[in-house]
């Protein structure tokens, strides 16, 4: 079994889903000749043509309406937005109308597009190169948003977005692009979208988290005491949101922090934060914690691990909740 | 030769039917038979009356806020007489049903919609046209969007897509001219340059001599048309369709009319329309000019007129009739479209109508589960 990093285990789904179905299509900025800013889609267009991986002009609201477009005519568009921090320009057509394409046609048009977004910070990019608007986005009826965390999930996950019949934003953590290889099957396969992954199992704490930051909170265990016993949650999709693995781990351990870079007011901390009292009301020790980005613009790379929820803060985090 | 031209274009105007019903006979060659415009005249006065009961149904409380097409009939259906119908795809906005009348969507779904029934969306499979749009340029993305899959998919069918002056001003109607020249696909953009964007007149939307001319920045066809004439509007639109069909890529249409509404029921436009350019316009209104030629010709006169009187306001009252007497929706129809497979948390909403936890799961507290919201709240009231 070949070791990828996530920008090859993405390219490879991508090429083994444009073999498995001649619909499928890429377009976004830069993802042709020069296989996207970060090499994701590297060779793709040489293997199969300028018709099916588009360079298309420097719009965002024009690749995401064209690829609702696309798809309303039977094509399966997988645009990319080249940075998150660029979705303003296609809210719109991705809140307005490919999230609501299925509904306010009763089923009659649907959206199957994938938009591949690279996200989140920690690469010392420049200005609106680092955000975290996930919630935004999972605060949408009709969208799944996928984040996953390693270069398995990624593939096995992108391959289900794209065999999606409804719109799924697929949000690629930039910071974990090359910065590990896994063991990841050549041959291809899916993972269920909306379905957590627990990283380790503990009984004393849940750490729940997604994309990058799941690295952070390893690193963190590492750091704690070894008597303590830390159930780590990736959870992979946050819409749909599985609440029946949270609840079943906190309920366990009674104590839950959720872990994001995103900013802490309206976060889908917040909303996590929520579904546990909901459901685990009884068996809470302690109240719900956020380790989040503060409510504070990103800031340029020179304060970025200040904004960034590290290891120091998660640790100081898990004490003090299994304090209380 | 430090200074030179690179760049120089003009824009056509087209009238084929002038404003007295006078037909320019060369130019209406190979564009509509005597028949066609029969039938087409039919509709637009359907459309019209269609029209006047529409806001009568809304003043009268029985309908929702409603846009009416009146005066931009000709446009509306002489566009859309150009395309194959179930073949050539049409991408509307919310003013422009005379032309998805046309294609056989059934009138009283316009009227459900606007009644607030979402069902009415449901295009029946064998159309070919897309919802109206109701965001302002939206739709002009995804008429490139489904031209282009017909170019990738090698069918032989086109795109219409209509929007208005105020569209012109939108970023997503240059991102969709931009990419429709780019990738060269078969799409027809007809701009309904009806004068106003609500209360917004043209001469403030743009300071362009002629929203035509934006095509031009794309390299893209274009041409100005009286929006009025039935002939020219056809024309325009056929030679356009021509084109995109034999691989000649997008085509852009200023059709040239006057809102003679309201922007909607819910606008007054004695607010901010003079009475002098209103006045003009009803003297311009196509369906005296039309009219007036089908006369010219000795196929029209009061008799027949008399008849077609009748039988459009039978039409619109079995068509409101439809619209006023279905069967509301039910409660969980809500749900049923947000996702082809409802997630759990969606799933339990319908299943309960609640969305607080207790409510959705009152066995928690020794409450007995109830499958609906009237039930369960009561069972919770009796409880507290």
């Amino acid at each position: 079994m070949p070791l990828l990093n996530m920008v090859e285990a993405i390219n490879l789904a991508l090429r083994q889903e444009m073999c498995r179905d001649e619909r499928v299509m890429l377009l976004g900025e830069d993802i042709g000749v020069n296989g996207g800013v970060f090499r994701v889609t590297e060779g793709l267009q040489a293997e199969f043509g300028v018709d099916r991986v588009v360079d298309t002009p420097l719009t965002e609201t024009g690749i995401m309406g064209a690829s609702i477009g696309l798809a309303m005519g039977g094509m399966i568009p997988i645009p990319e937005i080249q940075f998150e921090g660029f979705l303003g320009p296609a809210f719109d057509q991705l809140t307005n109308q490919a999230a609501r394409c299925r509904s306010r046609t009763r089923g009659g048009q649907t959206c199957p597009i994938t938009i591949r977004v690279p996200f989140g910070g920690g690469i010392h990019a420049p200005e609106l190169h680092s955000e975290s608007p996930e919630a935004i986005y999972a605060h949408t009826p009709g969208l799944k948003v996928v984040i996953p965390s390693h270069p398995y999930d990624a593939k096995g996950l992108l391959a289900s977005a794209i065999r999606d019949p409804d719109p799924v934003l697929f949000f690629e953590p930039k910071r974990v692009y090359r910065s590990l290889k896994e063991k990841v099957p050549e041959e291809s396969y899916t993972i269920p979208i909306g379905s957590a992954k627990v990283l380790a199992e503990g009984t004393d704490v849940t750490v729940i988290t997604w994309g990058a930051m799941v690295f952070q909170c390893l690193e963190a265990i590492d750091q704690l005491p070894e008597r303590m016993s830390v159930e780590l949650i990736d959870l992979r999709t946050i819409s749909p949101v599985d609440v029946e693995t949270i609840a079943e781990s906190v309920k366990k351990t009674g104590r839950a922090i959720v872990v994001h870079e995103a900013h802490k007011t309206g976060g889908f901390g917040a909303e996590i934060s929520a579904l546990i009292q909901e459901h685990c009301f009884l068996s809470l020790e302690a109240p719900v914690q956020r380790v989040t980005g503060f409510d504070t613009a990103v800031p340029y790379y020179k304060l970025e691990m200040q904004y960034l929820p590290d290891a120091t803060r998660i640790v100081a985090s898990i004490m003090d909740c299994m304090a209380y | 030769m430090p200074i030179k031209t690179v760049y120089q274009a003009q824009i056509e105007s087209i009238q084929i039917l002038d404003e007295d019903g006078k037909l320019d006979a060369e130019l209406a060659q190979n564009t509509l038979s005597v028949d066609d415009v029969v039938g087409l005249y039919e509709l637009m006065f359907i459309s019209r009356e269609f029209d006047e009961a529409s806001f009568k149904l809304q003043r009268s409380g029985r309908m929702g806020t409603f846009p009416q097409n009146r005066g931009q009939e000709a446009v509306s259906l002489g566009a859309a007489q150009a395309l194959r119908r179930g073949i050539d795809y049409i991408v509307p906005y919310y003013r422009e049903h005379p032309a998805m009348f046309l294609h056989g969507l059934p009138m009283h779904q316009v009227l459900s919609y606007w009644m607030g029934d979402e069902r009415a969306n449901a295009i029946p499979p064998k159309l070919s046209m897309s919802p109206m749009s109701v965001s302002i340029g939206a739709q002009t993305l995804h008429a490139v969007g489904i031209a282009w899959a017909f170019k990738l998919r090698k069918v032989d069918r086109a795109v219409l897509c209509f929007f208005g002056d105020g569209a012109t001003s939108t970023g997503d109607f240059h991102a969709a001219m931009n990419f429709a020249t780019v990738f060269h696909v078969p799409c027809v953009f007809c701009c309904v340059n009806n004068q106003w964007a609500i209360s917004v007149p043209r001469s403030k939307q743009t300071a362009a001599t002629t929203l035509a001319q934006k095509a031009l920045a794309y390299n893209m066809p274009t041409v100005q048309v009286d929006g009025n004439d039935v002939f020219g509007v056809y024309k325009a639109h056929r030679d356009a369709l021509d084109r995109a069909l034999k691989g000649g890529g997008p085509s852009f249409i200023e059709a040239i009319t006057y809102r003679l509404g309201d922007h909607t029921t819910a606008d007054d436009a004695r607010r901010y329309r003079d009475a002098e350019g209103y006045a003009a316009a009803q003297a311009r209104d196509p369906l005296i000019r039309t009219r007036i030629y089908l006369e010219s010709v000795g196929r029209w006169d009061e008799s027949k007129q008399a008849t077609l009187d009748a039988r459009a306001k039978v039409i619109v009252h079995e068509v409101s009739e439809a619209a006023l007497n279905a069967e509301p929706p039910a409660t969980d129809d809500l749900f049923r479209y947000t996702f082809a497979e409802m997630p759990e948390m969606l799933l339990k909403q319908m299943q309960t109508h609640r969305t607080d936890s207790i409510g959705q799961d009152p066995e928690q507290i020794g409450l007995k589960a109830a499958p609906h919201s009237a039930e369960s709240s009561e069972v919770h009231h009796a409880a507290t």
